[in-house]
């Protein structure tokens, strides 16, 4: 801070993002169009048979597939959307889960108790959950670093209370509330429409990275960087850290609250499970196993824990595992010791993700290629 | 006036198990500026590890001499545990906040699931010797004797901190360490022993904090320090980070608000009491009611 420098020495060129770089290979002019041809990749999905033994229990476009595709590409997107917190502000906020709950339980509790049509239940929860980051996002904004940590996971906390407990007979309490789809539009009812619920899910993961990518590319989203960089230096360029933050965080909360609606369509019901703060940390998890900070990181984190969250539980009963010792295969058929394990050698040894893989291996590849 | 006495004590009870947990993360986050995700980890090794040596261990058992010797087994067993952590997982990322955190949460994530994968995930019903299951009068209220237990352990850690903090060598690092850490370091005295001897009381008292936890509860789990520690974060932050005396008068506020709310109001009320006071506390006097003030 008291380092004075000359004038005459130029600041270093600020970085350029990796995805600007005019890049040298023949693809350079096909790379916007990938993440297109990903998204269609995916549309088709669900019209393919293909049986891929070991990695899915079906072929891909059976019901339980599908599902279990569309919860991994929901939480892609949350993932996606708390980096926007995280990664691209540099808000540590352990509350996260909250939001997600409220698109869940808000979703359920009006379409189940209250008897609305879908599309006004949607509509009211997520402009309720929007409301409600703004309001709790207000309070919250007031401490900074960990307090700020401390403080969402307490209003997260209020939360679970609220839906553990069952006010009024709301929720259901601990055994959650099934959704009611006598009153829901029939293409989104029943085993067969699995698919039409995919397609849900995957306009969800594509409307969040269409928004973080839209955001953190514009002014407001430069603002924010400059906010995880150096709190104090944007202040002193006379913007008001507190108002950039409260939208970041309040958008945030409201592609959560949205990511919960879709959520509640797929696994038809609520469960008290998405208001724990294990939720929240998961998302974490996930960013961080991704990349934060980068576009496609969050997404294939989120992806990814899903998966092998479901996945491993099937692995952990295999016959692989269990003809183990028994203190190696006790620990291997919890999915959350893999993960937890996995995340904590990522925090010493990747510390840029998934996302950085690719830089961190180029050294290697060119030395293959000029062999 | 037997129910208030009965309210009052309980609600002692519930804040001796706070202040035992949270004593110690107060200090690791004053000193080290650690967030420890991973002090439930702490708890529920220290209530295994008594549970087993109640089971195993010879010469200990569920009644008597033996019990103190299984709590004291658990203990040992947390503060090892404790010190690991710090030794391996947390001094490598020296200085660097955010990732020691997200370390505390890979290791909460996956030392829970360890116990879970040890020792399923049902409770467990939990050894504790016979005179703690019945109930003492006291002025007309018949309090649970595991209560008392717990209040009676909680003033004897806290004076015994206090103590050590006031009138020892390592005491005093630890305070001028968590008043400021760099001065500290510039006068030649190495603060990263301190870390790891913060750990160690504070991994001691959440393993004491489990033990005794186990003999109020009745049974152990792998979840139970989960549910506690969001409680002993809020007494951090509302009794001032780095201070044990804030800890100890914000575990008292918390337990028996929670206590009387729960019983006069809804059950689950007391609980968002609790954050509301938080709240109030943080918009008021973001430092805490003693400490320093509570940032990154």
């Amino acid at each position: 801070m008291t380092e004075v420098k000359s004038p005459e020495v130029a600041a270093p060129p600020a970085q350029v993002p990796d995805e600007l770089t005019p890049g040298r290979s023949r693809w350079h002019g096909l790379r916007p169009y990938a993440p297109l041809a990903a998204l269609v990749v995916a549309a088709i999905v669900p019209y393919s048979t293909v049986n891929l033994p070991g990695v899915f229990e079906g072929p891909l476009n059976s019901p339980g597939t599908l599902q279990l595709l569309a919860i991994c590409l929901v939480f892609g997107g949350l993932a996606a959307g708390y980096d926007l917190l995280f990664g691209r502000t540099g808000m540590l906020s352990f509350g996260h889960a909250l939001y997600f709950a409220a698109g869940v339980y808000g979703t359920d509790v009006l379409v189940t108790r209250g008897g609305l049509p879908l599309w006004q239940a949607a509509l009211l929860t997520i402009t309720g959950g929007t409301v409600l980051a703004a309001l709790l996002g207000a309070v919250a904004l007031r401490t900074v670093g960990i307090a700020f940590a401390m403080v969402t996971l307490a209003f997260a906390q209020v939360g679970a209370i609220l839906v553990a407990r069952d006010f009024g007979g709301l929720t259901g309490g601990e055994e959650g509330l099934p959704l009611d789809v006598s009153g829901l539009p029939s293409a989104l009812v029943g085993v067969a429409n699995t698919v039409n619920l995919y397609w849900l899910a995957l306009a969800y993961l594509a409307l969040v990275v269409f928004v973080v990518h839209r955001v953190s590319g514009s002014p407001t989203g430069r603002v924010l960087a400059g906010l995880r960089d150096d709190e104090r230096r944007i202040g002193v360029l006379g913007l008001d850290p507190y108002r950039f933050k409260l939208v970041a965080f309040t958008l945030a909360g409201g592609l959560a609250t949205a990511g919960g609606v879709v959520y509640c369509l797929i696994v038809g019901g609520a469960s008290p499970h998405v208001t724990s703060s294990e939720l929240t940390l998961s998302l974490l998890v996930m960013v961080v196993l991704g990349g934060p900070g980068t576009r496609w990181g969050p997404v294939l984190g989120g992806v990814l824990y899903m998966y092998l969250d479901h996945r491993l539980t099937a692995f952990g009963t295999s016959d692989a595992v269990n003809s183990l010792p028994a203190f190696l295969s006790h620990p291997l058929s919890q999915p959350l010791f893999v993960l937890g394990t996995v995340f904590i050698l990522a925090v010493y040894f990747f510390p840029g993700g998934l996302a950085s893989l690719r830089t961190r291996l180029h050294p290697l590849l060119t030395a293959r290629r000029r062999r | 006036m037997s129910t208030v006495i009965l309210l009052t004590l309980t609600g002692l009870g519930l804040a001796a198990l706070y202040f035992l947990v949270a004593s110690g993360l107060s200090l690791v986050f004053g000193l080290a500026d650690v967030l420890n995700f991973a002090h439930g980890l702490f708890l529920g090794v220290g209530a295994y590890a008594t549970w087993w040596a109640a089971g195993n261990l010879p010469g200990a058992g569920s009644g008597g001499f033996g019990f103190v010797v299984a709590v004291a087994f658990g203990v040992l067993a947390g503060a090892l545990v404790a010190v690991l952590v710090e030794l391996v997982l947390i001094r490598p990322l020296y200085s660097r906040t955010i990732e020691q955190v997200l370390v505390t949460v890979g290791l909460s994530l996956a030392g829970v699931a360890l116990l879970q994968a040890t020792w399923g995930a049902d409770a467990r019903p939990f050894p504790r010797p016979a005179w703690t299951r019945e109930v003492t009068s006291i002025l007309g209220a018949n309090v649970p004797n595991a209560g008392l237990l717990l209040i009676i352990a909680a003033v004897l850690v806290l004076g015994g901190l206090l103590a050590f903090l006031r009138f020892t060598r390592y005491g005093l690092i630890i305070r001028a360490g968590v008043e400021n850490r760099e001065m500290v370091t510039a006068l030649g005295i190495d603060v990263r022993k301190a870390f790891t001897l913060v750990f160690a009381i504070g991994g001691a008292a959440a393993a004491l904090a489990g033990a005794l936890g186990g003999v109020y509860f009745g049974t152990v789990s792998p979840g139970q320090g989960g549910s506690l520690l969001i409680f002993a974060f809020i007494v951090v932050v509302i009794g001032g980070m780095g201070s044990v005396v804030g800890s100890a008068y914000a575990a008292v506020a918390v337990g028996l608000l929670q206590q009387f709310v729960n019983y006069y109001g809804t059950s689950g009320l007391g609980d968002l009491c609790v954050v509301g006071l938080l709240a109030v506390v943080l918009l008021l006097r973001p430092q805490g009611l003693a400490g320093k003030v509570a940032t990154a």
